[in-house]
C-alpha cells in the first residue's frame, strides 16, 4: 500500500514545530501503524536524516505508552491504542496526519513524545490505599460483592495513556482521575481514605493545568479501554461528599441550593 | 580468583529455613533507616514492590525506569493469574504441593530452598494485593475466585479477568506513588542504567542516562537492587515489550556479577505468528485457549486448501495423537517443540508456513457459541484486531514465541549477586524456575521477592554499611568516563546500517539455533555467526547523531550491543549443557520418540559464568543442586 504521512516534527520542548511530509511507497497492509513508523525511521537514519521520536513499549495495547493523534483522533480510527491500529484500516494512497497528544498539561518533549508525568502526580495525591507490606488480614474475611468488584474493575482497567485528555476540548483529565477514584472508592478497602482521595486528586488535577469537564463525552469515544464517562459522575459525587464533609468539620453552614 | 558460589542456605528443615533466617537477621533502627539510600532499578512487579516496601520501612529509595512512568513496565501485560496455596477450593493444596509442582515444572534445575520459600510466601501476596485494592475476581458470595492454570491439578490461580498483571502492577505502582508523595522514594522516569559502580568491591551506585536530556548522571547508595526483567528480546521478536533489555544485568555481569543458566528461555506456544519483515513484536494469546481449541495441521505437506475445505481425515491433530493423556494441554515446552517439528516437516500453515491451526470449530459446535464467547470473547476480538481474521469463521494461527528468561544473574538465598551489595530480583535473577517456569508463577516470584524477601535481605546487608560513599569518588568518575566513551563509540562508527537490522539478524540466528531445540553443530555455527554480526555492528552501524536530547536509536543500539554479547554466552551455555531439560532440548539427547532425556548425574547443577574481559570470554563454574525434599522424576505427558 502507498501512503503520504504528515508528521509533527519538533526538536525539543523549547523549539517551534511543524508538519513534514513523508512518502511511504510500499507498506504491507498487515503492518501496524507503529511498524510503518519503524520502517520510516530506518529509512530516515539510512538517509542521514533525523528519525521521528515517538513513544511505545508493549505494542499489545496494555502499557499505555503509545500516544499518537492520527487524522485528528487520539489513537486513531479504531478506539484502540495507537499500536493496535493497522494499515489495512486506511485507504490505499491516502494522506495521514500524525501528531502528539496535545494538551496544556502534556508538554511536547520531541516530535510525537509528550510529558505525561502530571498523571503520576495526580496518583501521588491520593490514588492509593495506605498499606505497607506485611501480614494482612485474611481477604475472605471481607467479602466483596461481585458486582462491586466488576464495577471497580471496569474503572481499574484504565491504562493511563492520556487519550481522554488529548480528545477533550477542555484538556480535562477527569476521565483518568474519575477512573482511579471510582476503582478505589467503590471497594471497602478504599473507604477510610475516600474523602481525602477525591479532594486531593481533584486539587492536583486542577493544579496540573487540566481543564474542567463539560460533558462533551469526547473522552469515552477514544478511550481504548472503553471506560465510561460515568466515572466522572462518580468522581463528582465523591468530590461533593468530601467537600460537604469538610465544611461540616469546619462547622460551616451548607445552604440548600 | 574464584567466585564464591555458596548459596548461604540457612540450616534446619526446609520448612523452617526462612523463619530461622528472619529470626536471626540484622535490623536497622527506625531512626537510622533514613540515613541509608537504596537504589532500585526497574519498576515492574518486583522493582515497584521492593521500592515501595523499602521506602515504607523508612529507607530512602531512588527508583529508576526507562519508561515515562513507573506504571508501564511489562509486568503489566501478564494475563493469566497468580498462584497461591490458599486451598480455598478445599482440594488439599499446600505449600509442599506448590513447591513440588514448581520443582517439577523447572525439571529439577532450581534450588530447593528458594522454591520452598516462594511457595510459602505465595499466600501473603494475595493478602497484600487485596488490602491494596487489587480487584481480584469474586465468587457470587463475594469470596475470592480461583481457577486451575497451566496443567496443574488444583485451583490455586487468582486472577483479575485477563488483566491480572496490570492490576497487580498498578497496586505496586500506587504503593510506590504513595511513598513518593511522602518524600521517601524518588522515581527517576526516562532514565536508563548504563553501569553499576563498585567501590572496594561493593556495589555503591549506578551511572544512568537521562533519556530526555541525554545527561549522564551518577547516583550513590548503600545497596543496589536490579529488578530489570528478562532478555527475550535477544531473539528480536518476542512477547516482551520493545524496551525490555539485558543492559542492566549485563553491565553488572561485566562488573563481576556471575550469570546463571543464560540459555534457559521459555518459548510460549500460543503467540500470533510473525507476518513480515517489518514485524516488531509477537503478541501472546492466552494459554487458556488450549482448554477448548484443538491444535492441528494438514496431514500432507503442501496442502494448499483453506482450513474449512480440509476434511477430518486429512487433519493431523498432532498433540492429541502424540500425547493422548494431556492432548492439547501438554506443558508449554512440549507444545512449542511439537509445533516446530510439524513445521520443520513442511506441514506448517499460513503465508510463512511457520504456523499451526488452533481451531474452535468443534468447541463452538459442542459447547455453543455463547459459552465460547463468554470464555474467549475478548481474546477472539484481540486476534481479529491484530490479524484481520475472525476465529469464529477460520481457525486461529499460532506459533511459539520467546516469552520468559529463566536464566539471569546468579543470586544466593538472600538474592544477592556475587557482587556484595548488588541484589537481583524478579525475572532478572535465575533462582526459582529452574529450566522452565510454570504458568502463573512469574508474578508470584516477582512479588514474593519485592514485598517479602528483598526488603529483609537488602536491609540485612545495609545494616552492616556504616560509611556512605559520595558520587564524587574516583570509581564513579571512571565509570562515567567509560559510559561516555561507549556512547561516543556508538555514535562515531559512521557506517550505513541501522541498529534494527543487526538486531533482526541476531534474532534470526538465535531463534534458529538456540531456540525451541538446539544441537551442537548449530550452536557452534551460531557462535560464528554472532561474532560476525557483532563485528559488522561495530564497523557498519549508523544511528541518529547527537548524544544530547532524546535519541531513541542510540538507546536501542546500546541495548543491541549488549544482546550481541549475551547471545554468545547463551549459545556457549546451551552447548555445554549436554542434556535436555525443561525448555532446553538438545537434539542429541532425546528418545527415539522425541522425548527429552535429562542427565542428573552430570548436569544437576546451575551453570554459572564469570566475565573474564572483552577478549578473554567466560569462565564456567557450577553450583551443585541437591534434592533432599523432593526426588527428581522424569516428566511424562504420554
Amino acid at each position: 500500500m502507498k501512503f503520504t504521512l504528515r508528521i509533527w516534527r519538533q526538536a525539543d520542548a523549547e523549539s517551534e514545530g511543524a508538519y513534514e511530509r513523508y512518502e511511504m511507497p510500499d507498506i504491507d497492509p498487515d503492518a501496524s501503524f507503529l511498524e510503518m513508523l519503524d520502517v520510516l525511521n530506518d529509512q530516515l537514519v539510512k538517509d542521514g536524516g533525523r528519525p521521528v521520536a515517538f513513544d511505545s513499549d508493549c505494542r499489545e495495547g496494555i502499557c499505555g505508552t503509545c500516544s499518537l493523534v492520527i487524522d485528528g483522533i487520539a489513537h486513531g480510527p479504531r478506539q484502540a491504542t495507537s499500536c493496535q491500529v493497522f494499515m489495512r484500516d486506511f485507504a490505499d494512497g491516502s494522506e495521514i496526519t500524525v501528531g502528539p497528544f496535545r494538551s496544556a498539561a502534556f508538554p511536547v518533549l520531541r516530535d510525537l513524545i509528550v510529558d505525561r508525568s502530571a498523571f503520576d502526580r495526580i496518583q501521588q495525591a491520593g490514588g492509593y490505599i495506605s498499606v505497607n507490606a506485611g501480614p494482612k488480614p485474611e481477604p475472605n474475611s471481607m467479602p466483596v460483592h461481585p458486582e462491586t468488584q466488576e464495577a471497580a474493575m471496569d474503572a481499574a482497567i484504565c491504562i493511563g495513556c492520556g487519550a481522554c485528555v488529548a480528545a477533550c476540548p477542555n484538556g480535562s483529565g477527569m476521565l483518568f482521575t474519575g477512573a482511579k477514584v471510582t476503582h478505589l472508592n467503590l471497594l471497602p478497602q478504599g473507604e477510610p481514605e475516600q474523602h481525602h482521595r477525591a479532594r486531593a486528586m481533584v486539587r492536583q488535577h486542577d493544579a496540573e493545568g487540566f481543564g474542567a469537564c463539560t460533558n462533551t463525552g469526547e473522552c469515552q469515544e477514544v478511550c481504548p479501554q472503553h471506560i465510561s464517562i460515568k466515572v466522572i459522575g462518580e468522581l463528582n459525587r465523591e468530590y461533593r461528599k468530601a467537600m460537604v464533609r469538610k465544611l461540616r468539620e469546619r462547622g460551616g453552614a451548607i445552604r440548600p441550593q | 580468583m574464584a567466585i564464591d558460589l555458596d548459596p548461604r542456605i540457612p540450616d534446619g528443615p526446609i520448612e523452617q529455613r526462612w523463619h530461622h533466617w528472619l529470626d536471626e537477621h540484622r535490623l536497622v533502627g527506625p531512626r537510622q533507616r533514613a540515613d541509608h539510600t537504596i537504589i532500585v532499578v526497574g519498576t515492574g512487579l518486583a522493582g515497584a514492590s521492593a521500592a515501595a516496601t523499602l521506602a515504607g520501612q523508612g529507607y530512602r529509595v531512588e527508583s529508576f525506569c526507562f519508561q515515562d512512568s513507573a506504571r508501564r513496565a511489562h509486568s503489566i501485560a501478564a494475563q493469566g493469574g497468580i498462584n497461591a496455596t490458599k486451598d480455598y477450593a478445599n482440594e488439599g493444596d499446600s505449600v509442599r504441593r506448590l513447591f513440588v509442582d514448581t520443582m517439577k515444572g523447572g525439571d529439577f534445575r532450581a534450588r530447593e530452598s528458594n522454591v520452598w520459600r516462594l511457595a510459602e510466601t505465595s499466600t501473603n501476596i494475595i493478602d497484600q494485593a487485596v488490602a491494596q485494592g487489587v480487584p481480584f475476581n469474586r465468587e457470587y458470595g463475594g469470596l475470592l475466585a480461583t481457577r486451575s492454570f497451566g496443567g496443574v491439578l488444583v485451583e490455586r490461580t487468582f486472577y483479575c479477568r485477563g488483566q491480572t498483571g496490570q492490576q497487580l502492577l498498578l497496586g505496586a505502582y500506587a504503593a510506590l506513588q504513595q511513598q513518593v508523595a511522602e518524600g521517601r522514594a524518588h522515581v527517576h522516569t526516562r532514565h536508563e542504567l548504563l553501569d553499576v559502580v563498585l567501590v572496594d568491591g561493593q556495589a555503591r551506585g549506578i551511572i544512568a542516562r537521562n533519556l530526555v536530556t541525554g545527561e549522564i548522571e551518577r547516583y550513590a547508595a548503600d545497596a543496589v537492587v536490579l529488578a530489570t526483567g528478562g532478555y527475550c528480546n535477544v531473539y528480536y521478536l518476542s512477547t516482551n515489550a520493545l524496551g525490555c533489555n539485558v543492559t542492566a544485568i549485563w553491565r553488572a555481569h561485566r562488573r563481576g556479577a556471575a550469570f546463571a543458566n543464560p540459555c534457559f528461555t521459555q518459548i510460549h506456544p500460543t503467540s500470533i505468528p510473525a507476518s513480515g519483515e517489518y514485524q516488531s513484536k509477537l503478541t501472546l494469546m492466552s494459554e487458556s485457549l488450549r482448554n477448548d481449541g484443538r491444535v492441528w495441521v494438514p496431514r500432507e505437506p503442501g496442502d494448499e486448501r483453506v482450513a474449512a475445505d480440509i476434511p477430518e481425515d486429512d487433519r493431523y491433530y498432532y498433540l492429541e495423537e502424540r500425547y493422548p493423556r494431556f492432548g492439547n494441554l501438554v506443558p508449554r515446552d512440549v507444545a512449542s517443540r511439537a509445533a516446530k517439528i510439524v513445521c520443520d516437516d513442511g506441514l506448517g500453515v499460513g503465508p510463512s508456513r511457520r504456523a499451526v491451526y488452533l481451531d474452535f470449530r468443534d468447541a463452538i459446535g459442542d459447547r455453543g457459541a455463547e459459552m465460547i464467547e463468554d470464555r474467549y470473547g475478548n481474546l477472539f476480538e484481540m486476534y481479529e484486531r491484530i490479524t484481520g481474521d475472525s476465529p469464529w469463521e477460520v481457525p486461529m494461527m499460532i506459533y511459539p514465541a520467546p516469552h520468559y528468561s529463566m536464566g539471569g544473574l546468579w543470586v544466593d538465598y538472600e538474592l544477592q549477586t556475587t557482587i556484595p551489595g548488588l541484589f537481583a530480583i524478579g525475572e532478572a535473577n535465575f533462582s526459582d524456575h529452574g529450566a522452565n517456569r510454570l504458568g502463573a508463577s512469574a508474578m508470584m516470584q516477582c512479588l514474593a521477592d519485592g514485598y517479602f524477601i528483598a526488603p529483609h535481605t537488602v536491609t540485612n546487608f545495609v545494616s552492616g554499611v556504616h560509611e556512605h560513599v559520595s558520587a564524587d569518588e574516583p570509581a564513579f568518575e571512571e565509570a562515567e568516563r567509560e559510559v561516555r566513551e561507549r556512547i561516543e563509540r556508538l555514535l562515531s562508527i559512521g557506517g550505513a546500517t541501522p541498529q534494527t537490522a543487526f538486531h533482526r539478524e541476531l534474532g534470526h540466528v538465535m531463534l534458529d539455533k538456540c531456540g525451541i531445540t538446539r544441537d551442537a553443530d548449530g550452536l557452534r555455527e551460531a557462535l560464528g555467526q554472532i561474532a560476525d554480526i557483532r563485528a559488522a555492528f561495530w564497523s557498519d552501524l549508523r544511528i541518529e547523531p547527537g548524544e544530547n536530547g532524546i535519541n531513541q536509536s542510540l538507546e536501542h543500539a546500546g541495548r543491541v550491543a549488549d544482546f550481541l554479547e549475551l547471545a554468545s554466552l547463551m549459545c556457549r551455555d546451551a552447548l555445554e549443557r549436554e542434556e535436555s531439560c525443561g525448555c532446553h532440548l538438545r537434539e542429541e539427547h532425546q528418545t527415539e520418540d522425541g522425548e527429552a532425556v535429562r542427565d542428573d548425574d552430570d548436569f544437576a547443577h546451575v551453570a554459572v559464568w564469570e566475565w573474564q574481559g572483552e577478549d578473554a570470554g567466560h569462565k564456567p563454574y557450577r553450583e551443585p543442586l541437591e534434592f533432599a525434599s523432593v526426588a527428581p522424576v522424569t516428566r511424562s505427558y504420554r
